[in-house]
Formats: structure tokens, sequence, C-alpha cells
């Protein structure tokens, strides 16, 4: 019975992030100017994170969680350079 | 497809499905404040809900799962528990100013209708 609980509960949490991934998709298709781009392209990894971690609950391997220190290591310097490229014009001065 | 999930005791599997049902729930709201706030000022605080509230919810409720079923060990979650902590403030610190700039830059300032409260001779 909890066992049922649990695999309706993480797949309709795969849902609702795959929807967050939307809504952040739509903003940065939108998005009126770069700086919302950005802002929607960090919310968007973010994201991507969480569901890759609702993965790993899921499937009980280990892969998935190495996946998602990966994205949440690489998205951050991604979005420090964007917000550096925005500032200064480049990113290595 | 339904995840099979193994067995193991039914308050643990109760907290998990608890703590990442509401980590997604709060990171789907701030996805959509994504879409509906109007400036990018007001956008700028949406997503911090699914990154810190959604992530250390999710985060905790795989700890309490994998915890429980003693297949591996969770240092994966505290590393990226920490780095997200660390780094979701220092990524907003440095957007907002570069907006601030590029606002700046092209003749429209944000905060020139905003009153100081410290005196006026600002």
């Amino acid at each position: 019975m909890s066992g049922t609980i649990l695999a309706w509960s993480l797949l309709v949490a795969q849902v609702f992030l795959a929807l967050a991934m939307v809504a952040a998709t739509v903003r940065l298709v939108v998005g009126p100017r770069a700086q919302d781009r950005v802002l929607s392209l960090d919310a968007f990894y973010v994201n991507g994170m969480l569901l890759l971690l609702v993965f790993g609950i899921a499937s009980g391997g280990r892969h998935y969680f190495e996946a998602a220190l990966l994205i949440a290591l690489l998205g951050f310097v991604a979005t420090v350079s964007f917000a550096k490229f925005l500032m200064r014009g480049e990113v290595i001065e | 497809m339904m995840p099979d999930v193994p067995e193991m005791p039914a308050w643990a599997a109760l907290v998990t499905a608890a703590l990442v049902l509401v980590g997604a729930t709060f990171t789907l709201i701030g996805s959509f404040g994504l879409i509906r706030m109007r400036t990018f000022y007001q956008r700028l605080h949406a997503p911090s809900l699914g990154a810190t509230l959604g992530t250390l919810t999710i985060l905790s409720g795989s700890i309490v799962y994998f915890l429980v079923l003693q297949t591996r060990p969770v240092t994966y979650e505290v590393l990226i528990g920490l780095f997200i902590t660390v780094t979701t403030p220092i990524t907003f610190l440095l957007l907002a100013p570069a907006t601030l700039y590029r606002d700046r830059f092209e003749g429209r300032d944000p905060l020139e209708n905003i009153k100081l409260s410290r005196g006026d001779d600002e």
C-alpha cells in the first residue's frame, strides 16, 4: 500500500518537474531580453537536476545522482559566465 | 511507466513520498512565477523557490529513502545540497547588477522612482 503511494507520488513529482521545465522553456523562448533568458536557463537546469534526482530515487541506482551533481556544477559555471558576459561584454578579460 | 519500489517500512515510504511531492510542487510554483511575474526584477525572485526549498525537500526525501534502504551512501545528496545552497545566491547576485547596469546603460533606471528612506541628499 505505502509502496503504491510512493510509486504514484514519484510519478506525479516527475510530471510536476517536467511541467516546471516547460514553464522555464516558455520564458526562455519569449523572454524579452537576454537577462530573462539567462535566468530561465538557470531555473531550467535546476529543474532538470531535480528531475534527475527523482529518477534516481525511482531507479535506486547511483548514476542519476552523479549526473545531477555534474549538472549542478556546470550549470553554475554557465550562469556565472553568462552574467559576467552581460556585465562586461566578455567573459575572460 | 510506474517505478517499481522495493520493500521498505511504511513510514519511510510515506515520508519520502510526501517530501518529494512537496518539493516538486514548490519547484512548479516557482517556475510558473517565472512566467507570471511582469518585470525582470520580480522574476528574479521566483525560481529561487525551487532552487532552495524544492531542492532541499527533494534531497531530504532521497536521504530518508536511501538511509532506510541502505543500498548506497548518501554523499551525493549532501554534496548537491551544499553546492546548490552556496551557488544560488552567487548566481543571482551576479545577474541582478548586470541587469541593473544594462538598464542604466540604456537610460532606464529602475530605481529612479524609489524614494530612499534615509534623508533626501541622495
